[in-house]
């Protein structure tokens, strides 16, 4: 494990390193890509400046909500799906083509639900969550192995305990995944748009440096969403590697 | 201790197949399980075997006939006082060892304390001292199949059913454990019903054994061992364990090549 991280950090020293000659020698364009340093120190400035922090409190808040959201609803219909097993067969085609519709196109008609505020592209990133969250809760539920549920009855638990304290437990490793999923999935929603459909949030933020030729803002907020995604996912990362390390196959 | 502590009357047993016939899987059988007894099930795979124990537990309901424990019918719970071993792992991997084996104490509210203790002298009863700590994973097949026994052991329960407990165990571990069951059936005077696919097991540990026909499964004879309550596996060297085995064999050599060939023609 300490071995890999340790190998994993040096490959993108190098990448970042080779990167910045590349940029240095006029390898790479200057309007291509700019040095890596000069995203950071453009990131740093950024930053201390205040300029953008409206903005990305808009974009994280807005991911928050969307992946929270889709967490909750995800899991409760999951559930709720999982005890109505001929509902579900009829549901299930529509489960597995889900994400072949660009929920993006779907922008229209959500701003005319919900007007021309932020909801609309809170709701394309819950769009993008919910099923995700969903399919892992129907997955977690379906490998309860049926002889702990037998067990459970021998102990002569209510229903609530055995939900609690067997079946919650024994999916738990991939509700978790659906979780990770789920805000990996928010981001994407968001963030895409917010380039794409809307007038605020970071997305926009980065659509309208490129438009402007402004490198510089660009790779810095692209090194800042990056930078944040990253370590949100290395963060549950960790806790899940805690939560589960103990039952690991 | 004497009476019935669990009966089956006239108890059948069908599943409907995905090709919408019907599989008489069990019965009709109507037999008694004598409080404070040791009775094996022996029978060829596929018969019904786990199937009854389901329907003495209440875990599965009859499809005609019914099931009496202590003298009250057997509904869809199963009733306080029965334990069951299961055929399959049943370990929880995300519980330790100890918490496993405590686990059904924790639920019935039992002091911390109390549930210590009696966890203690489980891990010592199963040879598990050890591992307390440890999780399943980190256990073999037939550790894991000895934390079920334990956390079935704990609870005390008045009447054990037993589906294979080892069968993931080897040849020796498999004899001690009998005798430890043997010692424990003794101590606590509780029923105990053991399925087995091993027929010497059958005839060393049991007081009768119910020997079993091919799909749907019926008792072709039940075999009374006589033996004393005081026993343990050195019985195995003797005559009368010889006889007794052979004569479980040669009722069930028959059977087994029937549900072979039915499997067989399945396939
Ligand atoms: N839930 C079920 N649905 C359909 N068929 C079932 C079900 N449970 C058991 N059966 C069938 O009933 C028959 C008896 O099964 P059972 O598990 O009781 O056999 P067994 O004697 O315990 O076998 P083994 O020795 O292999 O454990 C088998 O043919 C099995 O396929
Ligand atoms: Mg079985």
């Amino acid at each position: 494990m300490r071995k890999a991280t340790l190998i994993r950090v040096a490959l993108l020293a190098l990448l970042a390193v080779a990167a910045e000659l590349a940029c240095r020698t006029g390898l790479i364009g200057r309007f291509t890509m700019i040095p890596p340093s000069l995203m950071v120190t453009g990131l740093v400035r950024l930053l201390a400046q205040g300029e953008l922090d409206g903005e990305i409190t808009t974009t994280l808040l807005g991911v928050a909500t969307a992946a929270g959201a889709a967490i909750l609803v995800g899991f409760g219909l999951g559930a709720g799906l999982h005890a109505m097993p001929r509902l579900r067969r009829c549901l299930d085609p529509v489960l597995a083509t889900y994400y072949a519709i660009p929920i993006y196109v779907l922008y229209p008609m959500f701003l005319v639900l919900f007007g021309m505020n932020r909801t609309p592209i809170v709701f394309i990133g819950f769009m993008f969550a919910v099923v995700g969250m969903m399919t892992s809760t129907l997955n977690g539920l379906d490998r309860v192995p049926p002889v702990l549920i037998k067990t459970a009855r021998v102990l002569r638990l209510s229903r609530v305990r055995r939900t609690l304290k067997i079946v919650l437990p024994c999916a738990a490793p991939y509700v978790f995944g659906g979780v990770k999923l789920a805000i990996a999935y928010a981001f994407v929603g968001v963030l895409g748009a917010e380039f794409i459909l809307s007038g605020n949030g970071l997305g926009y933020q980065i659509a309208l440096a490129f438009n402007n030729f402004d490198n510089k803002t660009m790779y810095a907020l692209i090194l800042f969403v990056v930078l944040v995604v990253a370590s949100v996912n290395s963060l549950f990362f960790a806790w899940e590697h805690r939560l589960l390390r103990r039952r690991e196959r | 201790m004497s009476g019935a502590h669990a009966s089956l009357r006239e108890v059948t047993r069908s599943f409907a197949t995905e090709k919408g016939s019907v599989l008489h899987a069990l019965g009709p059988i109507s037999f008694d399980l004598q409080a404070g007894e040791f009775f094996s099930v022996v029978g060829p795979s596929g018969c019904g075997k786990s199937t009854l124990l389901e329907i003495i537990s209440g875990l599965s309901p009859a499809s005609t006939g019914s099931a009496l424990f202590e003298g009250r019918p057997v509904g869809s719970d199963v009733p306080e006082g029965v334990g069951v071993v299961f055929q399959e792992d049943a370990s929880f991997p995300w519980l330790s060892v100890r918490e496993n084996i405590g686990f059904g104490l924790q639920q019935q509210g039992v002091r911390s304390a109390e549930i210590r203790r009696r966890v203690d002298d489980a891990l010592r009863l199963v040879g598990l001292w050890d591992f307390a700590e440890a999780y399943p994973v980190q256990l073999s097949g037939g550790m894991r199949q000895r934390v079920c026994i334990a956390r079935t052991l704990v609870l005390q329960p008045r009447l054990i059913l037993l589906d294979e407990p080892f069968g993931a165990l080897d040849q020796q571990t498999r004899l001690l454990m009998g005798d430890e069951v043997l010692t424990l059936w003794r101590a606590t005077g509780a029923t105990v019903m053991l399925i087995t696919h091993s027929l010497d097991e059958a005839a060393l540990l049991s007081d009768r054994v119910g020997v079993m026909s091919a799909r749907p499964g019926r008792f072709l004879e039940i075999v009374e061992t006589g033996w004393p309550r005081e026993r343990d596996s050195r019985l195995a060297t003797g005559a009368r364990f010889g006889e007794i085995s052979s004569h479980l064999w040669g009722l069930l050599r028959g059977e087994s090549m029937k549900a072979m060939r039915s499997q067989a023609v399945a396939a």
